[in-house]
């Protein structure tokens, strides 16, 4: 009987999954993640992808992790881990330093012979001594339990090995008291088209579950809260696909079909995933010929009047930016996803960064300014990617939206929207009155946004293009004066997207003298930073930004209340900078973290503690 | 397409064209122009898309929709146009620095895809709007500002990029001769699919006389062919010349020299699936064969923007969804309460 001696009770724990890249890490997860969310707990989830495909098995470079945080007040995946699954020697050596000090680590100790260590260039044969483990761990024989299991089931070996991570899901979920019956409807729709999978993985299912309970050890075990939500009909849902969706959502309240022109880049390509097999729903995705051709077909399509969006990461971004500059200057609203991945050049691509701002802000030729939204959480990149198409739309401008690889690939429980929760997009079509005599650059005064024409309409045939056009007559000009009239006209024009967004909001200790700010993907982890000070007793006030160009109306009024403002971001400190551009003399307390991985609470915490205790 | 006649000059718009005096550009605006008409598509449900050179300027003499792009883009721009807007008849104007230099990548995906495009590129084998470079159309050796020593590099022939990319229409014509322009620009608009017309223009700044080996007047007969699908590959002022097959090349003889009889001359046929004879004839040069004018290739293949509507339409009938909200009811999901 295995003994759940020392039970702790937590508002959350933190598990890790960690094998080969082949060995199924994601798979079990993520199941653990919707079995969590489906009795009631917050997930948030951090997938960490090896760069390589397939690297040889059992190396250092070939590890795959998944970390889900579950419980209450979970915002994050967690720091660290109260409980890891390592798989073999390389995922232990690779994942001890995201194990928390006395938690537990479970291995499959079939899978801890000489060659193993060696293949994880282990020094001695006495691994858990060699890492210096501060943990509880737990030798359990997965492999030869798994084949033992499926013994009579006649699967080749082959077929066999690839359910050893079912087995160690089985453990975790009679460690942490799930449900059997929902991870087992969780296989069956996984290997529906497969039944003797299915069959399999149920049976080993049970064996990891069982053998808890047959086995004679002590380990500690959780009892994680749980609490009432927001009624309403939940799923699981990482960032990208709440991009795509919030797109979609986007393409039903403006009444415009929705193209995609992409071209496949990690850690973006999952967008295009989605929306390729939205044909149920209409949408048009094109996988073009390179990134150019992408953002390209894009604005074609945008010109033909419908919602264009182009999807990518860094680099491909920079390929991008002459034709942003285009629709810029041919006033066209279009979408551009940025799902930021470590860079320059290749970098990380799958590890996160915040490191595209200024490429976003300014990376294009001229005088180009453009709409910049970043949204802060898995599932606020459904609401984020609705904004996008908002402004994009009612504003006939592109639309920068930076994603980052963490919340692109992480995921939570998501509160399907009901239908009349988003509000109806209304496009910019030239309206009735002004039909007689229109020219192609005439604008709304207030807003200064040109009208959309859509290609097709009768009496109002036009052209457009990159060149600058005279205020007036929308004929292709050259006049000084003109141009740079042209200039401030088009930054007026985002400038004003600053009437139709909501103002920025302070949390925490809002009395404090010192406010943490930061921007995007970092914003669960800065929360509970400052939640976690208030409750030390360090007064700080926390306000994050998912409105970059234009920065809400009261930015400036909300920074200059406080003493110490401190901006935490994942690069060299560029949303600092900009912050600094705009409102002059002020000064910006930096944290910055350039890993290719998220922040950690705890040295957010560190940090600040460190800022607010100098003079 | 709508039942109302129009003229050439309902696709015309008023602004001034700025082209150079002379410049072989005029004369295909207007065969354009004029192709449009009998078309009949009105000038609303049409679009002109560019990229950036001299030809490139046309979408602004164009009383129908247009957009003016950037460098080398105009297919990618034209394809998305066209999958989202299906109901419009869409052109692309491209030069040969615009088309097969910086834009060469979306060329050969605009063609291997076969999206319904009329590409009209225009080729006067020279960089016009940077003041005379040579362009990938030039050939080996040829003096420019950007090689003052002659360039040691070989052309694309455009043609042989098309069947390279498997295209599905080739026609070709010379700015001068407006009949074969108007009748290639016309079949290029029929055709389903991406359409190439290789328009050879001359450059009267940077590169006058470029195709006059061809073009002149004195000699264009004898050294150009018109092909017609269905007729006798017959050429020279006479007609009295022909292409007879010699092994698996052709050969121009004269009818009734060295035993050769109109029996001989081959029968042009656009429609074969096969490119191998197309691909023959389009890389005439005009030299030792005379070079080809007219519909080259015109084969029906599936159309991509066609394609894509089908299976949309498919997966819909199958497991189509009303709104986000119902396919996301369909998956996984839990009820909080």
């Amino acid at each position: 009987m295995l003994e759940k001696a020392d039970v702790k009770c937590l508002d959350k724990v933190v598990i890790r999954f960690s094998g080969d890249s082949g060995d199924g890490m994601q798979l079990a997860g993520n199941i653990f993640t919707n079995v969590s969310a489906g009795v009631g707990n917050q997930v948030s989830t951090f997938p960490d992808y090896p760069a390589e495909i397939r690297a040889p098995q059992g190396s250092l470079s070939g590890v795959s992790g998944f970390q889900v945080s579950v419980g209450v007040g979970v915002h994050t995946p967690g720091d660290k881990a109260d409980v890891l699954v390592a798989m073999n020697p390389a995922a232990l050596k690779q994942n001890v330093q995201h194990l928390k000090a006395g938690g537990v680590a479970i291995v499959d100790i079939d899978s801890f012979k000489e060659a193993d260590l060696k293949k994880a260039l282990f020094e001695t044969m006495e691994p858990f001594k060699e890492l210096n483990i501060n943990a509880q761990v737990v030798e359990v024989p997965i492999t030869s339990m798994t084949k033992a299991a499926l013994a009579d089931s006649g699967l080749d070996n082959k077929a066999v090995m690839k359910c050893r991570n079912i087995f160690a899901l089985g453990l975790v979920c009679w460690l942490f008291d799930r449900p059997v019956e929902a991870v087992l409807h969780h296989l069956k729709n996984k290997f529906a088209k497969k039944p003797a999978v299915y069959e399999a993985n149920s049976k080993v299912l049970l064996a990891g579950y069982n053998y808890g309970e047959n086995i004679h050890a002590s380990v500690s075990t959780y009892r994680i809260e749980s609490e009432s939500i927001r009624p309403g009909y939940y799923t699981d849902i990482n960032g990208n696909t709440a991009t795509a969706w919030g797109l979609i959502m986007a393409s039903e309240k403006s009444g415009r079909p929705l193209f995609l022109g992409s071209y496949p880049i990690t850690p973006a390509t999952d967008i295009l995933h989605e929306l390729a097999k939205r044909k149920d729903l209409g949408v048009k995705a094109v996988q073009m010929e390179d990134e150019i051709a992408g953002v390209c077909s894009a604005i074609g399509a945008s010109f033909a009047g419908n919602l264009a969006v182009t999807s990518t990461s860094g680099p491909g971004l920079a390929l991008k930016s002459e034709a942003i500059g285009l629709a810029v200057m041919a006033e066209l609203p279009l979408v551009v996803i940025d799902v930021q991945r470590g860079g320059p050049s290749t970098g990380l691509p799958t590890k996160t960064e915040q490191t595209d701002l200024m490429q976003a802000l300014y990376g294009r030729n001229g005088e180009c300014p453009v709409a910049v939204v970043a949204p802060a959480s898995p599932t606020d990149c459904f609401t984020m990617a609705f904004e996008a198409c908002r402004i994009a739309i009612e504003h006939m401008t592109p639309v920068i939206l930076l994603s980052d690889a963490f919340i692109g690939n992480g995921s939570s429980a998501w509160r399907i929207p009901d239908d009349n929760e988003y509000p109806e997009i209304k496009p910019h079509f030239v309206p009735d009155s002004l039909k007689e005599g229109w020219r192609a650059y005439e604008r709304d005064p207030e807003t200064m946004v040109r009208y959309w024409a859509i290609p097709g309409t009768e009496g109002l045939t036009h052209r457009i293009g990159g060149l600058e056009k005279d205020f007036n007559t929308s004929v292709i000009s050259n006049d000084p004066q003109n141009h740079e009239h042209m200039v401030n006209v088009r930054r007026e024009k985002i400038a004003r997207i600053a009437d139709s967004i909501p103002e920025l909001e302070v949390m925490c200790d809002k009395d404090a003298d010192t406010l943490l700010i930061g921007w995007g993907g970092t914003y669960g982890h800065l929360y509970t930073a400052a939640e976690e000070l208030c409750a030390k007793g360090k007064k700080v006030a926390f306000a994050h930004f998912r409105y970059i160009n234009p920065l809400p109306a009261n930015t400036a009024e909300v920074l200059s209340k406080y003493k110490r403002v401190i901006c935490a971001e994942l690069n060299c400190g560029q949303f600092a900078d900009y912050l600094q551009s705009k409102f002059g003399g002020m000064q910006i307390e930096r944290i910055n973290k350039i890993q290719g991985q998220p922040f950690l609470v705890s040295e957010v915490v560190d940090a600040v503690i460190n800022l607010m205790d100098k003079k | 397409m709508e039942c109302k006649n129009y003229t050439a000059a309902d696709y015309k718009n008023g602004q001034s064209v700025r082209w150079c005096p002379g410049c072989g550009d005029h004369a295909i605006l207007n065969v354009l122009h004029k192709a449009m008409a009998e078309l009949g598509v009105p000038p609303h449900k049409t679009a002109v898309i560019s990229g950036i050179g001299c030809s490139s300027r046309l979408p602004y003499y164009m009383n129908t929709y247009g957009f003016h792009t950037i460098h080398g883009r105009a297919a990618a721009v034209a394809t998305g146009f066209k999958i989202a807007n299906p109901e419009m008849t869409v052109w692309q104007i491209s030069g040969d620095g615009d088309g097969l230099a910086i834009g060469g990548n979306h060329f050969i995906h605009a063609v291997r895809r076969n999206i319904d495009l009329n590409i009209l590129l225009f080729n006067n084998k020279i960089y016009g709007l940077t003041k005379g470079q040579y362009s990938p159309t030039s050939d080996r050796g040829f003096v420019s500002k950007s090689s003052p020593y002659g360039t040691v590099e070989d052309p694309f022939i455009p043609a042989e990029l098309v069947f390279g990319a498997r295209g599905n229409f080739f026609a070709r014509a010379i700015d001068v001769d407006l009949t074969v322009g108007q009748e290639v620009m016309a079949a290029a608009a029929r055709h389903k699919g991406a359409s190439v017309v290789e328009m050879l223009q001359n450059c009267v700044i940077f590169n006058n006389g470029i195709h006059n080996h061809i073009t002149d007047r004195e000699f264009r007969a004898d050294r150009t062919i018109h092909l017609r699908h269905g007729e006798k590959m017959l050429f020279g002022k006479n007609m009295d010349k022909g292409l007879v097959q010699d092994g698996f090349l052709l050969k121009a003889v004269e009818i009734g020299k060295d035993g050769y009889t109109i029996d001989d001359v081959l029968v042009h046929d656009a429609h074969t699936p096969s490119n191998f004879l197309h691909q023959q004839l389009a890389m005439m040069d005009g030299y030792s064969l005379p070079l080809a004018v007219g519909i080259i290739r015109d084969v029906e293949s599936p159309v991509y923007n066609e394609e894509l509507d089908k299976q949309i339409a498919e997966v819909r009938a199958k497991k189509g969804f009303s709104t986000l909200r119902d396919m996301i009811l369909a998956g996984e999901h839990w009820e909080a309460k």
